[in-house]
C-alpha cells in the first residue's frame, strides 16, 4: 500500500495499454509483430531480463496545444507487454526494427534447436 | 494523444476494465453502441478526436499501413478513413509459409473503413492529413466565418 502511495501521481495516471501482437514461428526462429501506434521508433524500449523479454513505449505527447478532447477510444499512455522466452530461443541475437508504429522482432532459435537434416549414407 | 481527456484508472480498476473489454470482444455485440456510427471496442483503427478553437483534429491509430492504400475523404460533413492492411508474412516469397505457425494473431488485417461526422463549422476545403509513427492525423480547419470575432465599436 505504501508503495502505491509513493508512486508519483503523474505516473499513476498514465494508462497502460497492451499492444496487440502476432507471433509467428518458422523453422529458424520466431517473429513478433507488435502494434504500437503513436510511439516513435526511438521511444520503444526493449529489455531482456533472464528469459523475460519486455517491450514498452510511451506515446508521444499531443502535438497540438490547447486541444480539448471530444471523443477518445485510445487513452494517452504507455504500451507494455512481456513475453517469456523458452530455452531454445537465442535471446542474445534478438533483432528489432520499427516502422510506422509496428515493431518487428526476430528471435532466432539456437543452433541446437534448429531442424537438421541428417544424411542417410550407404552402410 | 491527449493527456487529460478521460481518466482511465490503472491498477485494480484497470484490470476490471481489461476484463470488461475481453468479455466484450469474446461475446461481442452485447455492448450497445453509443452513437449511430459507433463501433465496438477494438475496431481498427481506433480514433481520437480533439478540438482547438481553429481546427478539429482527428487521430486514427493505424499502425503498419501502406500510405498508398490509405484513403481519407470528406463528403457532406462526413470524414471517411478507409484502407487496407495486408497480413504480414515472415517470408514474402511464400516458400517458408508452409512451415509457419501462428501462435498469436491479434493484429488486424484486411479492409477497414471508419466514418466520423464533422461538426457544422468544419471547412471541408481545408483538410490536411499526415501519417507518422502509425498514426493518421487529420486536421480540419473550422470555417473562418464561424470563429469568434471581435466587433469594433464605432
Amino acid at each position: 500500500m505504501n508503495e502505491l502511495q509513493n508512486t508519483p501521481r503523474r505516473e499513476a495516471e498514465l494508462a497502460t495499454l497492451q499492444p496487440l501482437v502476432d507471433v509467428i514461428e518458422d523453422a529458424s526462429g520466431l517473429t513478433l509483430l507488435v502494434d504500437m501506434p503513436g510511439v516513435a521508433k526511438d521511444a520503444i524500449e526493449l529489455k531482456l531480463e533472464g528469459n523475460t523479454l519486455s517491450i514498452s513505449g510511451d506515446m508521444a505527447a499531443s502535438p497540438v496545444d490547447g486541444m480539448q478532447a471530444i471523443y477518445a477510444e485510445v487513452p494517452m499512455g504507455r504500451y507494455r507487454r512481456a513475453f517469456t522466452l523458452s530455452r531454445e530461443l537465442d535471446a542474445t541475437r534478438v533483432e528489432a526494427s520499427g516502422k510506422d508504429g509496428v515493431l518487428r522482432l526476430r528471435i532466432p532459435k539456437t543452433q541446437q534447436a534448429q531442424p537438421r537434416r541428417i544424411e542417410v549414407r550407404n552402410a | 494523444m491527449y493527456e487529460s481527456l478521460l481518466t482511465y484508472p490503472s491498477g485494480l480498476f484497470g484490470d476490471f476494465e481489461r476484463l470488461r473489454r475481453d468479455m466484450d470482444s469474446s461475446f461481442g455485440g452485447l455492448g450497445l453502441p453509443t452513437s449511430i456510427r459507433a463501433v465496438a471496442r477494438g475496431a481498427y483503427p481506433a480514433i481520437n478526436i480533439g478540438g482547438t478553437p481553429k481546427a478539429i483534429e482527428v487521430f486514427a491509430f493505424a499502425p503498419g499501413l501502406d500510405r498508398d492504400k490509405l484513403e481519407v475523404s470528406v463528403d457532406k460533413g462526413l470524414l471517411t478513413i478507409a484502407g487496407e492492411r495486408a497480413a504480414q508474412r515472415v517470408d514474402e516469397g511464400g516458400k517458408r509459409e508452409a512451415q509457419e505457425h501462428r501462435y498469436a494473431n491479434e493484429r488486424f488485417s484486411g479492409r477497414f473503413k471508419r466514418v466520423v461526422s464533422l461538426p457544422e463549422d468544419a471547412d471541408p476545403t481545408k483538410v490536411e492529413a499526415r501519417y507518422a509513427d502509425g498514426v493518421v492525423r487529420i486536421t480540419v480547419q473550422r470555417r473562418a466565418d464561424t470563429l469568434p470575432q471581435r466587433i469594433q465599436i464605432q
